[in-house]
């Protein structure tokens, strides 16, 4: 459609835009505006506003102060019915569809059909009968259009998560969405599907469409767009020409400090090994095989970095280390002891640390307050509970706010409950846990996620040091730019085995791009 | 004879089965827009008050089913404001209303008989069966089938009319997808708090013709335990039936076929006592419904609305 239509869409101001939430000023006096043609990056850590400023533009939220116009006329919408009607559509960071509906269902949802006339039995046609077959090969001739291949009668729980996401897109050009606002849309991808993304994104900007690109990585930022604007606590810091900005200005505007993006690391002193996989089995959730004959080696003094495209294994592979998930077949083994299988406490106790991917679920108790999931690890020493049984208080406190000091986590007391601290602090405060008992082996289950900048600097640092320790730690993380940062050794792993072992001075980004997408078998070394 | 048989059991177990379905598609249409529903048995139980009141006082069948429809989507309304507006939590919200009502039923039962007495024991209009004409004279399924009452005919068409709307309408889909993925939903512009109240309210009317259905043509009269416990069977049923219409018809009629067998076999005076006998529907129901629950595969995919039970709130 795109190319024969004429666009309506110009331009989008938002003057002022002011949003209370209790106890939190998420925008405060926020002006932003997208011109037609135009990608514009929407820029800052988490918590900085840019989801309330897009979900205020959406009609999810209403502001309190300031005005949207589209197209110079107001656009005073109650809820995302009205956007959508006026031409803005919106690409959730978690999806908006229905799992147990095929594409064209989804696609269906929420469509409202124009009646032909104006008689009752037309209007009640056009609200109740369901025209699949058209809907359908509208789908179609969009899917070919902007190459956004799928299958329309697939249900959408049988589709990857790059499928889901171009099913999202092709539904915002369904109802004819001039202006996308697309909130994180690479975090799922593989560097190929980004780039691929990338080539849609501009067709549809090239067509005349504007876009709001929201996210944190920065190279992808100055890679796709035309201008950005960076956010900071709820302020806008400011815009710029995307030719104008590096890496360094950018994080130096959302963090409001230069931020450092290359560590000097000395090359690792590999001691002996410490954690072996041999040819490890185990099964997913979802009863498919999670890790099909997994080998590996992970020695003292080093960071060996897994990366992947999110479900190929890498939550089998740390949970079947931790004990967590029974391991089918092979053999793992730690510090010269089986651990096969082995009760968690016991594989704690002989001196590994797990930080695991989901930190509000497996990583702390989300109503007990910051000095009890400090203590979780430990509560049954002595050191902590007096014969096993009487917690000492004192103690606990004190040990806390050691790791309060240590980490700079900043709560305002070690009694609040961890639910209201930020990812980052968590996420900090799970790493002094794991940290504490001084363990020989680390796993780290994608260690930042969610996490702003600046503490991500500081996991980063203190992973690093653990390495200069002599410590052997296994990095898990969909990030890519962390394993390439962080790893001395770099493991791909693809469906449920290791497809490439990589070493950190021979990267070649699209080569482990490629065989994150499973194209390139490599031998393993 | 052996046919006679049959069709006699099968026309027992239909009749039997129809406040069952009744009630089970009620659920149905509630629990696919995300709203749990355990107060099935109180809604049923003041519907089925109320229907026979109605049509007691009024000598109108019609006006006594009418009075059970609406008393059911009253409660079911009942049960709307505390889920959705109030964000109550949906399990202790049905059990509440199912020992409310029970206790509001026995109270105004008591009560509005003729000059204040009890209602308990009158004799009011029946729901008659009859036969449809040329139907009723096909082989086995003509008796049984087509010899039937009127909420039961009605029955046969809700059915299908249900399944059709569930899945091939565009307010079906909406109706699936508020009960998937309420955010999503809304996102799209579905008004999920509307939609939630409508379906728990024609949810209700639904297990109000199952209420009424009993008090007017299966049991025609009043007593507190008029329902023993086929709100809870319903909610059984909806289960069995993995939230699909035409699933719950085998529930029904499995629920209806076993309560009919076991009717046959007091009335051939077995030596196992009635006791047990009676318990048989009952535990027929537990066992289908441990078959199905057993198989996850089928479950996941297939029917339990993922959203079911949870509260939905814009952010």
């Amino acid at each position: 459609m795109g190319q024969g239509m004429a666009l309506q869409f110009k331009h989008l101001h938002m003057n002022g835009i002011v949003k209370q939430f209790p106890g939190v000023l998420a925008c405060d006096h926020v002006d932003f505006d997208v011109q037609a043609g135009e990608i514009h990056a929407l820029l800052g850590e988490n918590g900085a506003g840019k989801s309330t400023l897009m979900k205020i533009l959406y009609g999810l939220y209403r502001h309190d102060e300031g005005e949207i116009l589209l197209n110079d006329e107001p656009l005073n919408a109650s809820s995302p019915t009205d956007t959508i009607a006026r031409g803005v559509g919106m690409i959730h960071q978690h999806f908006m569809l229905v799992p147990s509906l095929t594409v064209v269902e989804n696609i269906a949802l929420g469509l409202r059909e124009e009646p032909a006339d104006a008689s009752f039995i037309s209007r009640l046609r056009s609200r109740s009968v369901l025209d699949l077959g058209r809907i359908r090969k509208k789908l179609v001739e969009l899917s070919e259009t902007y190459n956004l291949r799928v299958n329309p009668d697939s249900p959408i729980w049988q589709l990857s998560v790059g499928e889901q996401q171009r099913v999202e897109i092709l539904r915002a050009l369904y109802k004819g969405s001039e202006l996308l606002i697309l909130d994180e849309p690479t975090a799922v991808l593989t560097p190929q599907e980004v780039d691929d993304l990338f080539l849609i994104l501009r067709q549809m900007a090239d067509d005349g469409r504007g876009l709001i690109f929201i996210s944190h990585k920065l190279h992808e930022v100055i890679n796709l767009t035309h201008r950005i604007t960076v956010l900071r606590d709820g302020c806008r810091v400011g815009s710029i020409a995307t030719q104008d900005a590096t890496k360094e200005i950018l994080a130096e505007m959302m963090v409001g400090r230069p931020v450092v993006f290359q560590y000097d690391q000395d090359a690792a002193k590999r001691g002996p090994v410490r954690l072996s996989m041999q040819n490890v089995e185990s099964v997913s959730d979802r009863g498919t095989p999670g890790l099909s004959g997994v080998s590996m080696e992970v020695h003292a003094g080093e960071i060996v970095g897994v990366a992947g495209v999110s479900g190929n294994g890498q939550k089998e592979l740390a949970e079947v280390i931790a004990g967590l998930r029974v391991a089918t077949a092979g053999s793992v083994t730690a510090l010269d002891k089986d651990i096969t299988n082995a009760e968690p406490a016991k594989i704690k106790s002989l001196g590994i640390s797990y930080i695991p991917e989901e930190r509000m679920v497996d990583g702390i108790i989300k109503d007990f307050s910051v000095a009890e999931n400090y203590i979780l690890r430990d509560c049954t020493t002595q050191h902590y509970a007096a014969n096993g049984l009487f917690m000492r208080f004192n103690k606990i406190k004190d040990a806390c706010e050691e790791a309060i000091r240590a980490y700079a986590i900043k709560t305002p007391h070690t009694s609040t409950k961890i639910k209201s601290l930020s990812g980052g602090n968590i996420q900090k405060l799970v790493l002094a846990r794991e940290l504490s008992s001084d363990p020989q082996i680390i796993i780290a289950s994608q260690p930042t996620r969610g996490v702003d900048i600046g503490a991500i600097e500081y996991i980063h640092h203190r992973l690093l040091e653990e390495r200069d320790n002599g410590k052997a730690i296994l990095l898990i993380s969909e990030d890519l730019d962390e394993v390439l940062l962080l790893a001395d050794r770099i493991l791909v792993i693809y469906e449920g085995q290791f497809v490439g072992e990589v070493d950190r001075d021979d990267v070649v980004i699209e080569e482990i791009g490629k065989m994150m997408a499973g194209s390139a078998q490599h031998e393993m070394a | 004879m052996e046919l006679a048989l049959i069709e006699s059991v099968l026309s027992i177990a239909i009749r039997a089965g129809t406040s069952v379905l009744f009630a089970t598609l009620g659920g149905i249409m509630t629990e696919r827009s995300g709203v749990l529903n355990l107060g099935i048995e109180g809604m049923m139980l003041l519907s089925a008050l109320a229907g026979f009141a109605g049509a007691f006082y009024s000598g109108s069948l019609l006006v006594g089913v009418f009075a059970g429809m609406i008393v059911g989507g009253l409660v079911a309304a009942v049960h709307a404001f505390w889920c959705v507006t109030l964000s109550a939590n949906q399990v202790a919200s049905g059990l509440a209303l199912v020992i409310f009502s029970t206790g509001l039923a026995d109270f105004i039962g008591q009560n509005i008989g003729p000059e204040g007495t009890t209602l308990v024991g009158l004799a009011g209009p029946k729901l008659q069966r009859f036969a449809v004409p040329g139907l009723s004279s096909l082989p086995i399924v003509g008796e049984s089938f087509f010899h039937q009452d009127a909420l039961t005919y009605l029955l046969y068409l809700l059915v299908p009319l249900i399944w059709y709307y569930l899945f091939k309408t565009r307010p079906g889909i909406h109706l699936r997808a508020i009960g998937e993925n309420p955010r999503a939903a809304d996102s799209l512009g579905v008004s999920v708090t509307r939609l939630r109240y409508v379906y728990t309210i024609v949810g209700g009317v639904l297990i109000g013709l199952g209420g009424a259905h009993l008090s007017l043509a299966y049991t025609p009269g009043w007593s507190v335990d008029i329902t023993s416990g086929r709100g809870w069977i319903a909610i059984a049923m909806v289960i069995f039936s993995l939230w699909n219409p035409l699933r719950a018809v085998i529930g029904a009629l499995l629920f209806g076929g076993v309560t009919a067998i076991q009717f046959r076999m007091q009335a051939a005076g077995t030596s196992i006592p009635t006791f047990f006998l009676s318990m048989a529907p009952y535990i027929a129901t537990i066992v289908a419904l441990l078959f199905i629950s057993g198989r996850r595969s089928l479950y996941r995919h297939n029917g339990v609305p993922s959203a079911l039970g949870t509260v939905y709130h814009r952010e």
